[in-house]
């Protein structure tokens, strides 16, 4: 199983051999040493591959990723899975503003806590932060679901499309047309699904979360609302 | 009494301030609580091409012989770092315009129309179209704050991307695309409930600044194997910082978009009152890139408000590389046309003045998602007539080159034109018709 130097072989090479992988590679299981915090490590991936990063990473480790299962031994800059498809992204550390940022699909894990906007405008993506989250998260967040067990910064869901928000912990405010909702039973599934996904069933009740959502009152623009904008 | 009724009276008088068209608009606002939005660019009058000429030939520069001698219109962009720059025929590209404000027909039409012209098109937000990759041999893909339909495959598709900062038409704001456009099909494409009114996001969701910048166009490089030019779009409103930024992190192509530009949705008052007029914002942008030593190495793409081949003339003197067309091509498609003078008036509008493109009632079947209207537009008659025009501009263009002795567009320079105002001859940075005087560089 290949391992990779990046700081002997440099980042354009690895990416270009991760791109050539084919879905049938016999090459799933790759170790990149030595990160040093490179940008765009692992971005633009197409195969059912593992990665494991050896250390930090910087900005948009494992963006626009499809099908592979990234998994950083460090923390993560900006950006990290950024516009992800499908695939799995586990961040042993902490991540820094806009994890997840636009996802469609997939799952990112975060065993940290992540900076502002995590989850920005996210589109169907699952998020799973097991510390806390900070300021604007799930911004314009439109599908998908951000689980946090720790506490909210400020602003939580401002401008919120369908995208269903679980925190454990405080919220520190919510931002424009994001409400506390009732919790019922298939929300409870929902939100056991994610934590057995991400490793967690049965060490954490999802009977201890909250849920926000939207309001849905900024869905068509009204004069009365102006002030909200 | 009587000798008083006959006496002269004042004739009514419109003020200068409040004209008729200012209170009306007052009264709507009274009425409603809501500003206007509308398509379109900057309707009112600004310093534009019209107030530049040409000079031709004299005894001094020989002109080219009219169909003789060749002047060459083909274009490379793309040339500075990716592997694979674009190649086209004529430097007048099309602009990119959203599937969801544009009819699907309208987007096929676009593709058709620029593949037979040899140039390029553009997707816009809300994603790209199987429709308009099928039918445009060179599609530029942009990539927009909302990423709305944002797709590493489409990015993967795309011959260049085009990262979208800003529009001439609205400087500093976001996108809106109204409830009554989003259908099952554009709310699919962009992961929203059909009929909810869709805000794009004025900012990049993963980045601020040029430094980010630079680390997000490295990250596009390698997602796509450093094969597509990268383009940035700003609107006009600080040009030679915001070329110099683009091309500092790393822009193959910068696409600089002035006020006259036109928009699917925006605020009235954006449209009118924030940014440059294009003809304002190409000289520093050129500046930029001269005092970088980037100048024809990071091309330069200028759009808003280019109608003609003497516009795309102007600018190519003025420093660009390539135009590019958002409205002219909707005109050439149908777009505002007399035959639909009866429906434009049911919409207590006329031919010609029709801009609530939002509303998604398009008599001519361009700014409209409605099944009905879209099938007025023949996507094949309407990218034919697309194509007449592009190519209409290109003659025009080369006719004016060949005047002025040039055997390619690029060969035109500032010195081949006046201005006809002082506005002009300040912003163009060329001297007043018959004066040696050029307002700002030069005395009296
Ligand atoms: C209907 C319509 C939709 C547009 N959609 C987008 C868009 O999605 N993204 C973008 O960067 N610009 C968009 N624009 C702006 C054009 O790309 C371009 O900047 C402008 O139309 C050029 O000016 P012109 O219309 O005067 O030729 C749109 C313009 C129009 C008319």
């Amino acid at each position: 199983m290949p391992v990779y130097d990046l700081r002997s072989a440099g980042l354009r090479d690895l990416n270009r051999q991760l791109h050539a992988l084919r879905p049938d590679t016999n090459e799933t299981h790759w170790t990149v040493q030595n990160p040093d915090g490179a940008h765009a490590i692992a971005a633009g991936l197409d195969a059912p591959v593992t990665v494991e990063i050896e250390g930090n990473v910087g900005y948009y480790c494992a963006g626009m990723n499809k099908l592979a299962n990234v998994v950083i031994h460090g923390s993560a800059g900006t950006g990290v899975a950024e516009n992800m498809m499908s695939g799995f992204v586990h961040v042993k550390g902490d991540v820094s503003q806009s994890a997840g940022a636009t996802s469609h699909g997939g799952m990112l894990v975060v065993d940290g806590n992540a900076g502002a906007r995590c989850g920005i405008s996210m589109k169907g993506i699952d998020i799973l932060v097991k510390g806390s989250i900070g300021h604007m998260s799930a911004f314009m967040a439109q599908a998908g679901t951000l689980t946090v067990l720790g506490d909210a910064g400020e602003a939580l869901g401002d401008s919120l499309y369908e995208a269903r928000l679980y925190v454990r912990g405080s919220v520190k405010s919510l931002g424009a047309d994001c409400i506390e909702k009732e919790m019922r039973d298939e929300h409870r599934e929902q939100l056991y699904a994610k934590l057995k996904a991400a490793g967690l069933a049965g060490e954490v009740d999802p009977g201890e979360f909250r849920r926000y959502g939207s309001a849905r009152t900024l869905y068509h623009f009204h004069v009365d609302n102006a002030g909200a904008y | 009494m009587a000798e008083n009724a006959k006496a002269p009276r004042t004739a009514p008088r419109y003020s200068a301030t409040f004209t008729p068209e200012v209170m009306s608009e007052i009264r709507r606002a009274a009425a409603t609580g809501i500003y206007d939005i509308r398509g379109a660019g900057a309707k009112r009058k600004l310093p534009h091409f019209d107030d530049l000429l040409f000079l031709g030939a004299s005894i001094s520069r020989y002109p080219l012989e009219g169909y003789r001698e060749r002047c060459s219109t083909e274009v490379i962009l793309g040339s500075r770092f990716a592997k694979k720059p674009i190649h086209l025929k004529t430097p007048i590209t099309i602009a990119g315009m959203s599937f969801g404000s544009l009819s699907a027909n309208a987007k096929e039409a676009l593709g058709r129309g620029a593949t037979i012209a040899g140039t390029s098109t553009t997707t816009g937000d809300g994603g790209m179209t199987p429709e308009e990759r099928g039918h445009s041999k060179t599609l530029v893909y942009q990539y927009l704050p909302s990423r709305y339909g944002m797709n590493p495959d489409d990015l993967r598709r795309a011959d260049a991307i085009e990262v979208v900062i800003g529009q001439g038409a609205k400087p500093g704001g976001g996108g809106m695309l109204l409830g009554q456009k989003i259908t099952e099909r554009v709310a699919g494409m962009r992961c929203l409930p059909a009929g909810v009114d869709q805000r794009s996001a004025c900012r990049h969701p993963d980045w601020t600044g040029p430094d980010d910048l630079e680390i997000k166009i490295g990250e596009l490089r390698e997602v796509t194997e450093w094969e597509k030019p990268i383009y940035v779009k700003v609107g006009a409103s600080r040009p030679y910082y915001d070329t110099a930024l683009a091309a500092k992190a790393g822009a193959d192509v910068v696409v600089l978009d002035g006020m006259q530009g036109g928009t699917a949705a925006t605020q009235d008052v954006f449209i009118e009152h924030v940014g440059l007029p294009t003809l304002a914002a190409i000289r520093p942008a050129v500046q930029a890139l001269r005092d970088l030593g980037l100048h024809r190495k990071v091309q330069l793409i200028v759009s808003g408000g280019i109608r003609s081949g003497a516009d795309v003339a102007k600018v190519l003197a003025l420093g660009a590389d390539a135009v590019a067309i958002g409205t002219g091509a909707l005109i050439a498609l149908g777009d505002n046309d007399p035959r639909w003078e009866d429906e434009y008036q049911a919409l207590g509008t006329t031919a010609g003045a029709y801009d609530d493109w939002h509303e998604g009632k398009d008599p001519a079947g361009i700014t409209t998602q409605d099944p009905e209207l879209m099938k007025r537009l023949d996507p094949e008659l309407a990218g034919r007539r697309l194509a007449n025009y592009l190519a209409v501009m290109t003659l025009e263009a080369q006719t004016i080159a060949r005047a002025c002795g040039k055997s390619h567009l690029h060969n035109l320079e500032p010195e081949d034109l006046v201005a006809l105002t002082i506005e002009a001859a300040a912003m163009a940075q060329v001297p007043l018709a018959g004066t040696s005087w050029v307002p700002g560089q030069t005395g009296l």
